[in-house]
């Protein structure tokens, strides 16, 4: 058995609403990620995908639980202790968030000048060598805001992947893109995946194409995270709300088959 | 009954609210003065931070400077000329500019101009995952982003206030002895008696403090923008500039009673 490498124990996270009423997000959360295996987060909107990134990150405490992230627990941690661990993630948020007064150059460069000794020469190389990765020669000096909704992506990933990161946070990839877009996404994120051998954690409404790169599911519901090995595993499972989810995104196909067979 | 109980309950809600919002700005400022104690120093950042509030806002300063300046004139003028005393009209426009006007029209100025400009940066910065960004690569963005605009605030508006008030002495100048003729000798001359170092000082202090006041207030509420009850979206980060914008012209005015009855 692989060691997680992110586990959460018992995660209860709750948000008060306008008018005072309160909506439980995560109701008991427990899950371990592995180090070195892509882990994909789905569900339906609302059931906390992105709040479970937010929590691993630290960006949230959680009400009560524990999410150990190499062993140390974040929710309890401050400060610089923080901050090491952090060093440790690369993120993409679900809108990318560049910075959007920054060329594309410079966001991508901004994590080697403020993290690392580097020259201005050696940042140059490595960053050219990104842009040459991730097919953004010829736009290095536009703004966030000029690209297309692949390219940003792209520029997401790539500014996230500066500091050759142990665990890839990456938070719907492919809202907002034409299918043949998610697939280059999809492809790249392998491709770099295997160079570098990080562990990635993705939440994707995605979920039939997203099969093929898991190595292991967890669908939200309820406040409930389900951990499923393989695709088969959840296709077939007896499990009322998972079958409902699996009809929800994946169509009538598998139904039909299972009723056949 | 019910309704009773109801007005408590807002009240003590609110009550918590402020106190919240009070403390986080307060939180705010102790990390933002750590920020200016960390390294790397962003000193590009702050040129252009000091490029934006000082040097685009000189224009604005320059305009604002002479025509309070020249309105003095012909106002302090027709007083002055009532008693016969038309010679004091030099010290009169220069004092009430070095103590009171300049300092305070070079802050709201610069509250209005770029203030707003300031806390809207952030705020939007702040909905679009930008700071969270920055939180998840470990940059810490009191150091990268608000000490910049920190720094170059503090610079910037006592060196305006200084130009405000040395424009505002020759559009006095302009008005009162070029267009209404009163004697140039007398103008400069009373000038000269009156204004005293304790005078330039209690100018110089009130920009500091005007100077902190304003880029406190803006980049806080910009800042810590999810924190407060600005609503959501687009909306939340026009309610915020909207109440820095007002909280600091408030306050600054309030700094200024409070100074002038300290100092004076």
């Amino acid at each position: 058995m692989i060691e997680p490498i992110i586990q959460f124990v018992d995660v209860h996270k709750s948000f008060e609403g306008v008018n005072g009423t309160v909506h439980k997000v995560l109701r008991g959360v427990n899950l371990k990620i592995r180090t070195g295996m892509t882990t994909v987060i789905g569900g339906a909107s609302g059931q906390g995908k992105s709040v479970t990134i937010k929590l691993i990150l630290g960006l949230m405490k959680p009400d009560s639980g524990q999410i150990l992230v190499e062993g140390k627990d974040v929710a309890v941690m401050g400060g610089s202790e923080l901050n090491e661990i952090r060093s440790s993630f690369g993120v993409v948020f679900q809108g990318v968030a560049p910075f959007d007064s920054m060329t594309v150059y410079e966001n991508i460069a901004l994590p080697l000048e403020e993290k690392t000794k580097l020259s201005k020469q050696e940042i140059r190389k490595r960053v050219i060598e990104s842009l040459e990765q991730f097919g953004l020669i010829g736009h290095e000096d536009k703004f966030p805001a000029q690209l297309s909704g692949g390219m940003l992506k792209r520029v997401g990933l790539a500014r996230a992947l500066q500091l050759e990161p142990k665990i890839m946070l990456f938070d719907e990839p492919t809202t907002g893109l034409d299918p043949a877009r998610s697939l280059e996404i999809y492809r790249l994120f392998y491709k770099i995946q295997k160079e570098m051998g990080y562990t990635a954690v993705i939440v994707s409404h995605d979920i039939p194409k997203i099969f093929n790169l898991a190595d292991q599911v967890v669908v939200m519901h309820e406040g409930q995270a389900k951990l499923f090995n393989s695709s088969e595993e959840i296709q077939w499972s007896n499990d009322p709300i998972i079958q409902d989810f699996v009809q929800m995104t994946m169509g009538h196909i598998y139904q039909s088959r299972m009723e056949n067979e | 009954m019910q309704i009773v109980l109801k007005q408590i309950e807002y009240l003590g809600k609110n009550t918590l609210y402020h106190i919240n919002d009070l403390g986080g700005m307060g939180l705010f400022l102790l990390y933002s003065i750590r920020g200016f104690f960390k390294r790397p120093f962003r000193f590009t950042a702050f040129l252009k931070e000091l490029k934006f509030i000082g040097a685009h806002s000189f224009v604005v300063i320059f305009f604002t400077g002479a025509f309070t300046g020249m309105v003095l004139g012909v106002q302090g003028y027709y007083t002055l000329s009532k008693f016969g005393s038309e010679g004091l009209l030099g010290s009169a426009v220069a004092l009430s500019l070095i103590r009171e006007l300049g300092p305070v029209l070079t802050a709201l100025m610069v509250t209005g101009r770029a203030g707003s400009a300031m806390c809207a940066e952030l705020g939007i910065m702040r909905i679009t995952q930008q700071v969270d960004a920055l939180e998840c690569m470990s940059i810490d963005p009191y150091r990268f982003l608000i000490t910049p605009k920190f720094l170059a605030t503090l610079v910037a508006v006592p060196l305006l206030t200084l130009m405000f008030d040395v424009v505002g002495i020759f559009g006095g100048y302009l008005s009162g002895v070029q267009l209404l003729g009163v004697n140039p000798g007398a103008f400069f001359s009373g000038m000269e008696k009156s204004v005293v170092n304790r005078d330039i000082n209690l100018g110089i202090i009130k920009s500091f403090v005007f100077a902190f006041v304003i880029v406190w207030i803006c980049t806080g509420r910009g800042f810590l923008l999810l924190k407060s009850r600005s609503g959501f979206g687009a909306g939340s980060v026009s309610n915020a500039t909207t109440q820095a914008v007002v909280l600091s012209s408030i306050t600054v005015l309030i700094w200024d009673y409070l100074i002038t009855a300290m100092l004076l």
